[in-house]
């Protein structure tokens, strides 16, 4: 897997700028799904009613999570299925592997779970001689590459048909050459569907818990998660806390808001309920804090929580359409995950939150109406105040304050700025200047406001 | 004390005051044109649907669209194309399966979702393992928005249970439709006018 423990969202972002035409691509490809999805959303006069309804079911869960997890135990124990607890993404791993070592079961399928991408179960579970096969079409392009997903809907984004047809040639031996997604897709439908037929242990995420119920639910367009589950002889679900709903009726809401948000499709193809083992059948549900119930205290980031990852917020940033998934160096990028990953550490994501431009397009998107843009603004100042700023941003702020607070040197700037521009614009348009990479820099006003206010004053 | 002590502890300690639970007042639109409205749907998924008079007309549709699939197995009892099969047996066994025809609780026109629960299918894989599925669903069993599923679904128990709207379709390479991912690659509804 590629370490990007080291780098910031900028000097990966530069990297994925280098291939211009492809950055044009993933840029307009991700707006059409943006575009998709506005016009699925204006098809339901009473979308804005969803979007607040939903919000509100979650402002719920969250002020009575543990209540609702002790139900959820109690119904889903009833229900026949075993409930497992992880503090923390070790004991998460460590609870997979000790079923699988249980069973004496070397191989897994998987079906997409973005919370395993965040425990880094795959890698452990390898180091430990275990093959886990991602069985999503893009998650298993992208494992067979050895990267990360992209994007947590759609894991192979940032790739073209030409990158999966080299890909399957080298692994499934495809003919060369032949970039046609239908010929490729086929050739992973029989790929994938021996590893089904032949797994004995499946696991899958959740995308709802119903605490009233004990059962979850698990949407995917492909069907994977049900191949997986019901052909495997133990299904293990991994949830993060957050994931419960109250009451089965909630979702109507929710998968009404669900697939039109992240591809502006009406509903995910399969939405299935999970309710109880079928006969000879072991089923599992892992639940995971890593952090959540941190999190939840933060008065100002505990609702980052509502999100069900819908990536309506990918889709729509003008920073991670230009700045592609790999370059925000965590399981979920984007907007929400700039406003998830400095809650689990916040050296290593301190730069998350500022790869945003704040236009606040996430916040306007997102059908549980998550103030995201808030966020991002108020996990800057928690991470400068804290001291994980970079050294150049502390040095920008003083000379800003300082700047601001002498009008006389706020002025002599102003005029020193415009001239440069107008009569040494080298001095600005090179390399050392982050703002003139990708852009030119603007040609400046004849004139600052303050002169033109002191001209025009009557 | 253990992780599930120390979890609910933290997450207790953490929640913020209680917020009430909204009410779920939506629209529940004219059923009436529910039928079009989910064809309609189902068209621009990948699906098919045909208005039938009779089972015997789906019979006749049934030979004539799937004049290759060799093994068909029917769960609906008035369907007499197809092999029946018991609860009990193995799901592997299933994997040659050309076409399923099963029956629906109901389907919901705004997004062309049907809603299936095991009492319906003896195996649960075999809407998902099957290379396409046939859905019969009754013409008043179309309703319109997926709170007036919720409503119909209410405490209605079962072992597992799905809503399949259309052929299973993936867009992982360069955002091209296939359709028949993991799944059937088609899917064709019998919307049954006069059962």
């Amino acid at each position: 897997m590629t370490n990007y423990a080291d780098k910031d969202h900028a000097s990966l972002a530069e990297k994925f700028n280098v291939d211009e035409p492809r950055v044009n691509w993933h840029d307009e490809t991700l707006w059409w799904v943006r575009v998709k999805r506005d016009k699925a959303s204006k098809s339901l006069p009473e979308w804005e009613l969803l979007r607040e309804t939903a919000s509100q079911i979650k402002n719920n869960v969250l002020s009575n999570l543990s209540e609702y997890l002790i139900q959820f135990e109690e119904e889903a124990t009833r229900n026949g299925i075993t409930v497992h607890w992880a503090a923390d993404a070790k004991e998460h791993n460590e609870i997979v592997h000790g079923l699988l070592q249980k069973h004496g079961i070397t191989r897994m399928v998987k079906s997409k779970s973005m919370l395993t991408e965040e425990c880094h179960l795959n890698e452990y579970l390898q180091q430990q001689g275990i093959e886990v096969i991602d069985t999503d079409l893009g998650e298993r392009i992208v494992q067979m590459r050895k990267e990360p997903p992209s994007h947590i809907v759609l894991p192979a984004i940032h790739l073209k048909k030409q990158d999966v047809s080299d890909t399957f040639h080298e692994h499934l031996h495809t003919e060369k050459g032949n970039y046609d997604p239908q010929f490729l897709t086929h050739a992973a439908r029989l790929h994938l569907r021996e590893k089904f037929l032949t797994g004995k242990l499946a696991l899958t995420g959740v995308n709802f818990a119903i605490a009233e119920t004990g059962e979850f639910v698990v949407c995917t367009n492909e069907g994977n998660a049900d191949m997986g589950a019901h052909l495997a002889d133990i299904h293990i679900a991994c949830m993060g806390i957050e994931k419960l709903l109250p009451q089965r009726k909630h979702l109507s809401v929710f998968l009404r808001l669900l697939a039109r948000s992240a591809t502006g499709q009406p509903i995910t193809t399969y939405s299935s309920h999970f309710k109880k083992p079928r006969k000879g059948q072991e089923m599992h549900v892992v639940l995971v804090d890593n952090g959540r119930s941190i999190q939840l205290g933060r008065k100002d980031f505990r609702n980052s929580l509502k999100c069900i990852r819908c990536a309506a917020c990918f889709n729509t940033c003008p920073v991670y359409r230009r700045s592609g998934g790999h370059s925000y160096h965590t399981a979920v990028a984007g907007p929400i995950g700039s406003i998830l990953a400095p809650n689990i550490d916040m050296k290593q994501y301190a730069d998350l939150p500022f790869a945003s431009t704040l236009c606040g397009s996430c916040s306007n998107v997102c059908p549980v109406k998550i103030d995201i843009h808030d966020q991002l603004y108020k996990w800057r100042q928690v991470l400068m105040k804290e001291g994980y700023g970079s050294t150049v941003k502390k040095m920008g702020m003083k000379g800003m304050t300082f700047t601001l607070s002498h009008p006389g040197v706020y002025h002599f700037a102003g005029n020193a700025g415009r001239w440069v521009l107008r009569n040494a614009s080298f001095i600005v348009n090179n390399k050392l200047n982050p703002w003139y990479k990708q852009r030119d820099m603007p040609s400046p006003p004849e004139e600052s406001f303050g002169e033109w206010y002191k001209k025009n004053r009557k | 004390m253990n992780s599930r002590d120390k979890i609910l502890e933290a997450v207790k300690s953490s929640q913020p005051d209680q917020r009430p639970l909204p009410q779920l007042q939506f629209e529940s639109y004219n059923t009436t044109d529910a039928p079009t409205a989910f064809a309609n749907v189902l068209g621009t998924i990948g699906g098919a649907t045909h208005f039938v008079n009779s089972y015997d007309e789906i019979e006749e549709i049934i030979c004539a669209e799937y004049t290759h699939a060799k093994r068909i197995i029917t769960v609906c009892s008035q369907i007499k194309t197809g092999e029946v099969i018991s609860s009990d047996i193995d799901p592997h066994s299933l994997e040659d399966v050309d076409l399923a025809i099963i029956e629906a609780h109901f389907g919901v026109a705004e997004n062309a979702a049907l809603w299936v629960t095991d009492a319906l299918v003896p195996e649960r894989v075999l809407p998902f393992i099957t290379q396409q599925l046939a859905v019969i669903v009754k013409k008043e069993d179309i309703l319109f928005t997926m709170h007036q599923a919720y409503e119909r679904i209410g405490n209605m128990d079962y072992g597992f249970a799905t809503f399949i709207a259309g052929p299973s379709k993936t867009a992982d390479i360069e955002q091209s439709l296939v359709l028949g991912a993991h799944g059937p690659k088609t899917m064709r509804v019998f919307i049954l006018l006069n059962a």
